[in-house]
């Protein structure tokens, strides 16, 4: 392969070597996750004055609006992931992109549904039609069929690359979805938040935001981590490696 | 007391608040758990066929009874 | 041996497809006999009340055309993936997105084209205005090309497993939904006396955009789903 690889990352997609690199390293993103979403909602829950237009409704916005992104960004690092693993047949970017779908599924339910419960106080509907709410849910459908057809396959490796692709193919709704509040006129209210300038949310309310979307983050690692290294002991049952760790846990 | 009754109402908007908190802890617990329970599966599993592979392995090194 | 001209293969794989589509003929008349009998159960379900119907005909037409072609787009490959024609074609010198293209134009020929031509029955069963009807029939024209070039490419994808037609809609319709708004666009500013060149437009863009890319990726996921 090229040479501007460095060897570390080379080692580490090899199957043990990243079992134990995700094993090290889930702990503390998970209890990051922990302490930073602790810190978010006390911040958002109790600190945060309540909102002059929406009241205390408004406070459900600290787990829709990180979940929406989060929704998007997994969206993101499967697509990546996918076109490694097809371009390169690398079997860890398979597990990675298959592994992350459940958990971008979950992420786009929540937002879904926390919005639907969000919107019922404020705009008087569950639901609305518009163009975010209908291509986020347009997202939630591609998951699905990603997972659906990864699970039709027998062979589990070709499985993966087959949704992989349908990932990929999937990947231009992400930026419809993110665009959507500009390019329609829509019920779903525009942007406030900017990573390159002005935003227009009082700090008070922003750091509890932007606190809860780190916290997401490093639990999307946890929770990948986790399910990357069993699907690795799964794929791998057959390697001494596996098999070792099977024995040693077999008193528990 | 009372400060605790009023975060609880949330506004009078505690019908939706805390339902949508909930759904935000049960989805993520249960995408936490379901890793775990898939691996003790996959690991008693892979016990299983080891002790059946070994077992098979035990009765083929008996030499067959000679006629 | 020397090499056919490409326009020669192109029109001998066209050829082949329409022969034998022919020879299942009543394949062809299922899409449209479902088409017929969907669309009849509005009026029942609904109460036959002129003016709702009217509302409701084009994105009637328009979803019972859609899942018309959702199950014949099961077809599309089966039959050669069983008798090994496909994984011959895929070994030909040929380019397999143009051989693959003329696939699905022999097979939105015989699954689309009638839907097309009994279109102007469904609109009137459904009481759409005659004036719409062309309007209709053009945002069909452009939507069903659509629809079969996405489809073949995720039928594609499912050719080697265990498939169930539930999963291909699962997949598929997701990505119609633009096309979809698109072409209810048309037809709805249409109703109300608007322009409705531009989401028409959209479409034909649309089209033109998956008529260049999706044979090139229905090459692709084929290569996918049968190189195991």
């Amino acid at each position: 392969m090229a040479n501007w690889i460095p060897l570390w990352l080379h080692r580490l997609s090899s199957p043990p070597t990243f079992y134990r690199f995700a094993g090290t390293l889930r702990p503390w993103a998970m209890g990051l996750a922990i302490v930073l979403g602790v810190i978010g909602l006390v911040g958002g829950l109790v600190l945060a004055p309540a909102d002059y237009q929406q009241g205390d409704a408004y406070r459900i916005i600290f787990i829709h609006v990180p979940s929406a992104w989060m929704s998007m960004f997994i969206y993101a690092v499967m697509g990546v992931s996918a076109f490694i693993a097809l371009v390169w047949r690398i079997k860890l970017a398979e597990v990675v992109a298959m592994e992350s779908a459940p958990i971008g599924a979950a992420f786009t339910f929540i937002t879904l549904v926390t919005g639907s419960l969000w919107g019922k106080p404020m705009w008087g509907t569950w639901w609305t039609w518009d163009a975010r709410l209908t291509s986020e849910l347009v997202l939630l459908f591609l998951y699905l069929g990603v997972l659906g057809l990864y699970h039709a396959f027998e062979d589990r490796r070709q499985g993966a690359r087959a949704a992989g692709f349908l990932a990929i193919i999937g990947i231009i709704n992400v930026p419809i979805v993110h665009f959507s509040v500009n390019w329609w006129n829509t019920l779903h209210q525009g942007s406030t938040v900017n990573i390159f300038g002005h935003s227009k949310m009082a700090w008070d309310m922003l750091w509890p935001l932007l606190t809860m979307t780190l916290a997401t983050k490093f639990y999307y690692a946890a929770s990948l981590f986790r399910r990357a290294q069993t699907d690795l002991l799964d794929l791998e049952s057959g390697k001494d490696w596996v098999r070792k760790i099977a024995e040693s846990e077999a008193d528990r | 007391m009372n400060a605790l009754q009023t975060f609880f109402a949330m506004g009078g908007y505690a019908a939706y608040v805390w339902p949508a908190y909930a759904l935000f802890f049960i989805v993520l617990i249960a995408d936490t758990v379901a890793p775990r329970l898939r691996r003790r599966r996959i690991l008693a599993e892979l016990r299983a066929r080891l002790a059946r592979q070994s077992a098979r392995h035990e009765r083929h090194s008996i030499p067959p009874p000679s006629d | 041996m020397s090499r056919a001209p490409l326009s020669r293969a192109c029109l001998a794989m066209l050829r082949r497809d329409l022969v034998l589509a022919w020879r299942r003929r009543s394949d062809i008349a299922m899409p449209v006999l479902y088409s017929l009998i969907v669309t009849m159960l509005f009026p029942f379900a609904l109460g036959p009340e002129d003016t709702l119907l009217q509302r409701i005909a084009a994105g009637v037409i328009l979803v019972t055309v859609l899942l018309a072609m959702l199950l014949a787009l099961d077809a599309i490959f089966a039959s050669d993936i069983e008798d090994g024609s496909l994984e011959q074609l895929m070994l030909a010198p040929q380019p397999l997105a143009l051989m693959l293209g003329m696939k699905i134009l022999a097979h939105w020929l015989t699954t689309a084209l009638p839907l097309i031509v009994i279109t102007p029955l469904l609109a009137t069963m459904l009481h759409l205005p005659a004036a719409i009807i062309p309007v209709l029939l053009l945002a069909l024209l452009l939507v069903t090309p659509l629809i079969s070039l996405f489809g073949a490419v995720l039928v594609a994808l499912t050719a080697g497993t265990r498939r169930s037609g539930m999963l291909l809609a699962l997949m598929l319709l997701p990505l119609c939904v633009p096309a979809l708004i698109f072409a209810a666009g048309a037809v709805a500013a249409a109703q109300q006396g608007l322009p409705w060149l531009a989401p028409i437009s959209w479409l034909a863009a649309l089209l033109v955009l998956a008529v260049v890319l999706a044979p090139l990726a229905c090459a692709a996921a084929l290569r996918i789903a049968l190189d195991s």
